[in-house]
Parts: C-alpha cells; sequence; structure tokens
C-alpha cells in the first residue's frame, strides 16, 4: 500500500549505494569489506587497488544506469572481468565502482551467414570456442589465460595469444562493440557491414583497457575449423638456435598458425607439473603449428622441419595424435602455474621486437637476470617477436622484489634499444605508464590524450592507467588514496 | 630517449610545408579525391614524400612515405614474393591508408586497417607524430593507427606509415563458373582470396600450395564446371557496404553488379544513400575531431562516412 514508504526503509543511508542498488537490485550491489577487497587485485603484481561499491549488472541498461549514477556522483568507474589482466588495467583506484560483468555471460546469437557471433562481455573465451568448434568455427585469439578470461576483457586487452600469428589480435576479430561512454551514452562502434562508414571508432576503443567505455555486446567474427592441423616440437642445444629459427621461418615466407619457444628452465619446470613431453635436456624447445589444408600442412611442416634442422635442432618430433598435441599445448599454456613448484611469486614481463633480433635480445635478458641474480624461464610468442621473460622469486627474500624490478626495467630498455615497443599483449595498465615517454614524445602522447578526451572527457572510466603521469586522467597520486567523504 | 624520436629530414620537410596556418590536404592520386564529400575550394594541396625507407621482407613489414604509388610499391614488394592488403587500383600509399578500401582480394591480403602498423603524420599544429608502433604486434597505448585508417586525413596528413606485408602464395588461380550457387562456392573453400558474383557468373580467386589450390579447385568443380580465366571481372564504378547476408538478395537499385560473396561489399552501377550513422556515433566522430583538428584545417569539407 505504501510501496516508497517500504522502499524507504530498505534504502542504504549512502546515497550512492541506494541509487546503484535501485537501478539494480540491493544483492547485486555489493559493498562490504571482503566483497570489495576481492575487487583490489587482479592477477598483477600490483596491490594497492581500492574498490568501490561492486556492481553486477545484467543488461546494458543497466550498466548504463550505472555510469550515470556515477556522473551524478561524480564517481569513477573500472569495468572488470576474469581480473586475469598482468599490467594492472583492472585494479581500482580511488575507490571506484566496480563495475564485474560476469553476469553478463550470454551466447546471444551465431550468425553464420556473416560468420560473427554475438556475445555478452562476461563470456569466457574458450567457452566461446567450445560452443563453436561442433558449429565448424572457433574464435581465434587464444590468450593463454582463455579458460577463465573474458571477450570484453580480450577487447579491453585487444588480447593476444599462441595463434595470433597467423590470425592477428583481437581487434581482427571484432567487427561490432556496443559500448556505455563514460557519460552513459550507449553507442554501436562499428557494424556487421564490409567496410562501416565513418571513423574507426570501433578500432580505437579496442586495446582502451577499460578507460573509454564499458562494451555490454560484441560481435566477433567465427573462423573455419582447418581440416588438418600438425604440431611439430623442435629441441635445440641453445635458445638462440630456436629463435634463429623462428626468424628464418617466417623470412622464408612461411607463416605459421604459431611459433611458440620456451627455454630449459621453463620445459624442466613444466614437465615436473604437466609432463607434458617436452625434453628436459634441450637448452630450448621450439613449438610450431601449421594447420590448413592436409599437403599444405605437409609442406609447411617438412620446410620448418628443415630449418630447424638447419639450425641445429637435435630433435624434430610431430604430435602423433590429437591427445599428443594436446598435450604440448597444456604445458605451453600451463607454463606460469609450474612455476608455483619453484618460488611462490613471479613477474611476467611482455615486450616486442623485430623478429630478426630476438636471437640477440634473448641473450641480453639472460645476462640481465643473472646479473640481478633472478631466476628467469623464457616462454614466449617468437613468431611475433612478442617476448615474455618470466622472472621467478621469493618475496620474501630480503630486496630481492626490488632486483626484479629493476631486471625488469632493464629488460624494457633492452627492447626499446632493439627497436621493440613496450608491450605486445599485456597494455600499459600500472605497469608500464612511466616508460611510455620512452617510446612516445610528448606530442605523440599528447595525441593519445586526444582520443582519451574524446571519448572520456572526465576522466571517468578507469583514471590513471595508460597514460603517464603529467598526461590526461592519470592524476595518480590522487587516485592512490580514497577521497574523504567515501566510506572506507 | 625515444626510440621513434624522428630524425627524418624529408618527414621534417613535409611538416615545414605542411606549417600550422591554413587550409591544407595532400593530393595522392585523386583515385577516390571525392570521398567524403567534397574538398572546399581554395584549400592548399601538397604532395606528400614518397620512397620506401626501409623494408625488410623477413620481418614482412615495410616503412614506406605516404606519397609512394602503390604500383610501385607492390612492384618492390613483389620481388621479394611479398604484397600487401592495399587495393590495386592506382593511387598513392598514402591515399590508400587514408580511404582505407579493402581491395577485392580481402579474403587472402586482409584488411588495410590490419595491416598498418606505425602512422607518422603532421597534425594540425604542424607538429610530427608516430601513431602505433613498428613490430607486427603492439598495445603500447591507445591505437592511434586505428583511428587514423579511413579518415581521409581529416585527423592527421601522413607522411609515411609502416605496414605488415603477406608472403603472395605460390600458386594461384582465377576461375569463373556460370549459374552456380555462389553461397556454395564460399562454404566449400577453406581459404579463398576472393568469391565474386554479379548474379549469373562467379569468380574465385584461390592462392596457396599448388596441391591446396588443386584441391580447392576439386572441391569448386563438385559444385559446377569452373574454367581458369585470366583474372576478376571489371568493376562498376560505385562501392557500397553491405553485411555479407544482405548480398543474398542485392537492392533493387543496384543495377548490373558485382558482390564479393563473404565480404559483404557491392560494387555498382548506380551510387547507393548509405545508411548513416547513429547520433551518439556522430557526436563522438566530432569530438575526436575537435580534438586532433578544433579549427578544421586539414581536409575541410571531408567527412569520413560521408559518400561522395
Amino acid at each position: 500500500m505504501f510501496p516508497s514508504l517500504r522502499r524507504r526503509q530498505t534504502v542504504d543511508a549512502d546515497p550512492l549505494l541506494a541509487d546503484l542498488r535501485e537501478a539494480l537490485s540491493p544483492k547485486r550491489v555489493r559493498n562490504d569489506g571482503a566483497e570489495r577487497s576481492l575487487m583490489n587485485r587482479d592477477a598483477s603484481i600490483f596491490t594497492d587497488g581500492v574498490s568501490g561499491p561492486v556492481c553486477l549488472p545484467e543488461t546494458t541498461a543497466e550498466v548504463q544506469a550505472i555510469m550515470r549514477i556515477a556522473v551524478r556522483h561524480d564517481r569513477n568507474v573500472v569495468p572488470r572481468g576474469a581480473g586475469t589482466g598482468l599490467a594492472g588495467g583492472a585494479i581500482p583506484l580511488g575507490a571506484p565502482i566496480v563495475v564485474s560483468l560476469k553476469r553478463m555471460s550470454a551466447i546471444i546469437d551465431v550468425d553464420f551467414d556473416n560468420r560473427i557471433a554475438w556475445v555478452e562481455p562476461g563470456v569466457i573465451n574458450l567457452d566461446l570456442s567450445k560452443h563453436l568448434i561442433p558449429l565448424g568455427f572457433h574464435f581465434a585469439p587464444d590468450p593463454s589465460s582463455q579458460s577463465v578470461c573474458t571477450i570484453g576483457g580480450n577487447v579491453a586487452n585487444n588480447s593476444g595469444g599462441p595463434h595470433c600469428l597467423a590470425q592477428g589480435m583481437t581487434d581482427a576479430h571484432v567487427v561490432a562493440i556496443e559500448v556505455v561512454l563514460p557519460d552513459g551514452e550507449v553507442v554501436m562502434l562499428g557494424g556487421l557491414d564490409a567496410e562501416p562508414e565513418g571513423l574507426d571508432l570501433r578500432g580505437a576503443f579496442i586495446g582502451g583497457e577499460g578507460t573509454l567505455g564499458i562494451t555490454t555486446r560484441t560481435a566477433v567474427r567465427i573462423t573455419p575449423n582447418p581440416p588438418a592441423v600438425k604440431t611439430l616440437l623442435l629441441s635445440y642445444p641453445t635458445i638462440e638456435d630456436a629463435a634463429r629459427t623462428v626468424s628464418e621461418v617466417i623470412g622464408a615466407g612461411i607463416v605459421p598458425a604459431a611459433m611458440e619457444v620456451m627455454d630449459q628452465n621453463a620445459t624442466r619446470a613444466i614437465e615436473d607439473f604437466v609432463s607434458a613431453g617436452y625434453p628436459t635436456d634441450a637448452g630450448a624447445v621450439l613449438l610450431a603449428e601449421v594447420e590448413g589444408l592436409a599437403a599444405g600442412v605437409e609442406i609447411d611442416a617438412d620446410a620448418i622441419a628443415e630449418i630447424g634442422r638447419a639450425n641445429n635442432a637435435t630433435e624434430v618430433r610431430a604430435a602423433g595424435s590429437d591427445e599428443e598435441r594436446d598435450l604440448l599445448w597444456k604445458g605451453r599454456k600451463g607454463a606460469f602455474g609450474a612455476i608455483a613448484n619453484i618460488a611462490p611469486d613471479y613477474y611476467l614481463h611482455d615486450t616486442v621486437v623485430p623478429r630478426a633480433v630476438l636471437a640477440d635480445v634473448i641473450v641480453r635478458i639472460n645476462e640481465i637476470a643473472a646479473r640481478h641474480d633472478v631466476l628467469i624461464m623464457n616462454v614466449f610468442h617468437a613468431g611475433d617477436g612478442n617476448l615474455h621473460p618470466l622472472l621467478v622469486f621469493d618475496a620474501r627474500e630480503e630486496g630481492k622484489l626490488e632486483s626484479v624490478k629493476m631486471a625488469g626495467d632493464e629488460i624494457l630498455h633492452v627492447s626499446l634499444e632493439a627497436g621493440g615497443v613496450l608491450s605486445g599483449e599485456h597494455g600499459i595498465g600500472v605497469e608500464k605508464q612511466r616508460f611510455m615517454g620512452e617510446l612516445f614524445t610528448d606530442d605523440d602522447l599528447e595525441h593519445q590524450n586526444r582520443l582519451r578526451r574524446a571519448f572520456d572527457p572526465d576522466c571517468r572510466s578507469n583514471p590513471g592507467k595508460v597514460m603517464p603521469e603529467g598526461h590526461s586522467c592519470a592524476d595518480i597520486q590522487a587516485l592512490r588514496s580514497v577521497p574523504a567523504e567515501v566510506w572506507g | 630517449m625515444s626510440t621513434l624520436a624522428i630524425h627524418d629530414k624529408v618527414l621534417a620537410e613535409f611538416a615545414n610545408q605542411v606549417g600550422d596556418e591554413g587550409s591544407v590536404a595532400v593530393v595522392g592520386g585523386r583515385t577516390r579525391w571525392d570521398s567524403g564529400g567534397p574538398l572546399d575550394p581554395d584549400v592548399r594541396t601538397l604532395e606528400a614524400p614518397t620512397g620506401i625507407i626501409a623494408y625488410q621482407p623477413a620481418e614482412m613489414t615495410v616503412h614506406v612515405r605516404a606519397g609512394t604509388p602503390v604500383a610501385d610499391f607492390h612492384r618492390e614488394l613483389a620481388e621479394h614474393r611479398q604484397h600487401s592488403p592495399l587495393p590495386e587500383r592506382g593511387g598513392t600509399v598514402g591515399g590508400a591508408v587514408a580511404v582505407g578500401e579493402n581491395g577485392i582480394d580481402v579474403l587472402g591480403r586482409g584488411r588495410v586497417r590490419d595491416a598498418a602498423l606505425q602512422i607518422r603524420y603532421v597534425s594540425a599544429e604542424g607538429r610530427l607524430v608516430t601513431g602505433g608502433g613498428p613490430t607486427v604486434k603492439n598495445v603500447s597505448g591507445y591505437n592511434l593507427p586505428k583511428l587514423l585508417v579511413g579518415s581521409l586525413g581529416t585527423l592527421g596528413l601522413f607522411g609515411d606509415v609502416v605496414l605488415r606485408t603477406n608472403p603472395i602464395p605460390p600458386a594461384q588461380v582465377w576461375l569463373e563458373g556460370v549459374d552456380i550457387d555462389p553461397w556454395k562456392v564460399f562454404d566449400c573453400l577453406l581459404d579463398p582470396s576472393a568469391v565474386l558474383w554479379d548474379g549469373t557468373s562467379t569468380w574465385v580467386h584461390l592462392g596457396g600450395h599448388g596441391p591446396d589450390v588443386a584441391e580447392e579447385v576439386a572441391a569448386l568443380n563438385r559444385q559446377g564446371s569452373f574454367v581458369e580465366v585470366e583474372g576478376p571481372p571489371s568493376l562498376p564504378s560505385h562501392r557500397r557496404s553491405l553485411t555479407p547476408a544482405q548480398l543474398r538478395e542485392p537492392p533493387t537499385d543496384a543495377g548490373p553488379f558485382v558482390a564479393e560473396i563473404g565480404v559483404g561489399i557491392l560494387h555498382t552501377t548506380a551510387p547507393g544513400e548509405t545508411a548513416g550513422q547513429a547520433p551518439g556515433v556522430v557526436a563522438l566522430a566530432r569530438r575526436i575531431k575537435n580534438q586532433f583538428d578544433p579549427l578544421g584545417r586539414l581536409n575541410p569539407g571531408r567527412v569520413p562516412g560521408v559518400g561522395a
């Protein structure tokens, strides 16, 4: 009889929470300390996130409502997928509203005529491919975290993965994105047609690390499953031999589906962990996969084997069955889990260098690790020149974390000196902001700011990320502490 | 130290020519000169610098100045059995990137926007700016190259670009068949470079290792009788962007057409109306233009997305 009175009795004292709970439902706006603290971190080493209320929207309209409430209360928002990011892109700075997209996890439609699938942002990458494979298709980007990471996160980070070598990164596989802009407007960027008119705002949005708005629905390309796949394991005395093979394969005009290199530290750790069938006496192994029609697969596989042998490969072995192939990939993708057997902490780096200088850069990276007395494992997307040095350590050891960070900085400088870039697939987040000025001039950064400002003039969406201090939305000092008027 | 610090005299000279005052546009081959609407009269025009700066075939990347003719550029790549997604219709590299149209072999060669790794351009303030980076994989900051491809020179005037190249397949063939369902053709092939259809004939471009091409040809001939031809049909002069599914029933006002099956481009004799962009998207694009070129110096009169 008196609905407004009854409702008022359940309303929170905090006006922001009251509005959020009104827009969603009380149980989908979490504000207890335990729930919020779960959002304070992602898979990176950064620990200074402070979450505000955690919202669990189920529709685009609810995300829009959250954004409008954020505008009204002048609060920031940070979108969150599975929290598997490695550059700190999802950690909440300054107690923003955390918008968890995990309840928006429907595969809405698979459209075979247009060879796309409409998905919500919370769909797990591997779940999408599992859904598509029996239908004759798959989603090509396959980050190592694919069994937990989400499509929304892939869009935010322009994620890669081993099979991006031939197929391209996430942005090559996304045709349209529904976005809630930081002012609350809902727009569709891109489209299903061949060349959507106007500026490519879809392309500009992808890889924006959640600073340009929140993805609520995405049309992704679906890729036909290849009829034939061949996975080769090549063993080498040294990692330089493996890296040189990779450069020469590309130079021979062969673009395999994937080319991954692992050094001996990595293969030994993996073998102890999953028994993937890697030789532990080899200095390095190269995992090369070719796919397509059967005859061409054999031609390319033979050519890769020949180049491998010419570069001192001691063994070239082809996976004899799907099970063996799956095991080889399980080892590669489980590499970062394997290190738990060695030390409690790790710092996974991510830089890209021209493929031709891979071997030289690896040698220098190993020298850096030795100088800082840090155990290093190299597991990387060699075909793209995308290095992933993994620094393994125990943070409880005095001074170790500092050594690791110094080694990390030096690795980055070596990569830049070799003509490389800061990140191949993890993004900038908070990890590499301070290096942006080493890759880009002030004018370059100002133009990146312009893109950011056009989408988000008030720095509402995921502030404190990507751009270095002194640039748009990067006032990190202010974001490190919680505003006084905000509950703790 | 910036690894991308610009010590390029040619580029610096181009920036000087652009200057920081008055409206200005770059002329390429004029092959798509009316894209985005007519340029305002009395706009000062310039040509972009020419030549290949660095080409490393083993890296599958090439750094090329914007004024380089696409034909010359592709001739150089072909010497190393490579090509790029830039369409083969004359014009310059910078023009092709600024327009952003794909060629009819887009399924085989890839999209222009996916190939543009780095663009160095002159801003409305006459400053040299680098977007993106030279490596094949890069998520260092915001993706300015994506924003610039197809921007018709309205956000910056391109000096040079780093493009990803592709190997030219060892075997290639064009085939034509008559009265064969083009969708069945498209579905029976794993990896065609192009499937074109004019309502009667279907043309297919295949590329790959010889035995793979032979297998695809055999699959085609199970759909109907295909004969080898010199190349694609001549294309009507107008292009429309549709969804692949919309090609099943081409618009009745299209006149004689050639459809890119599996892609969605419809080449027509009659110009089509554009669908128009949603107001929110138009507003966002306007904010971007205002950020990059608040005084409207660059290519005034042109708006990406507005038909010729």
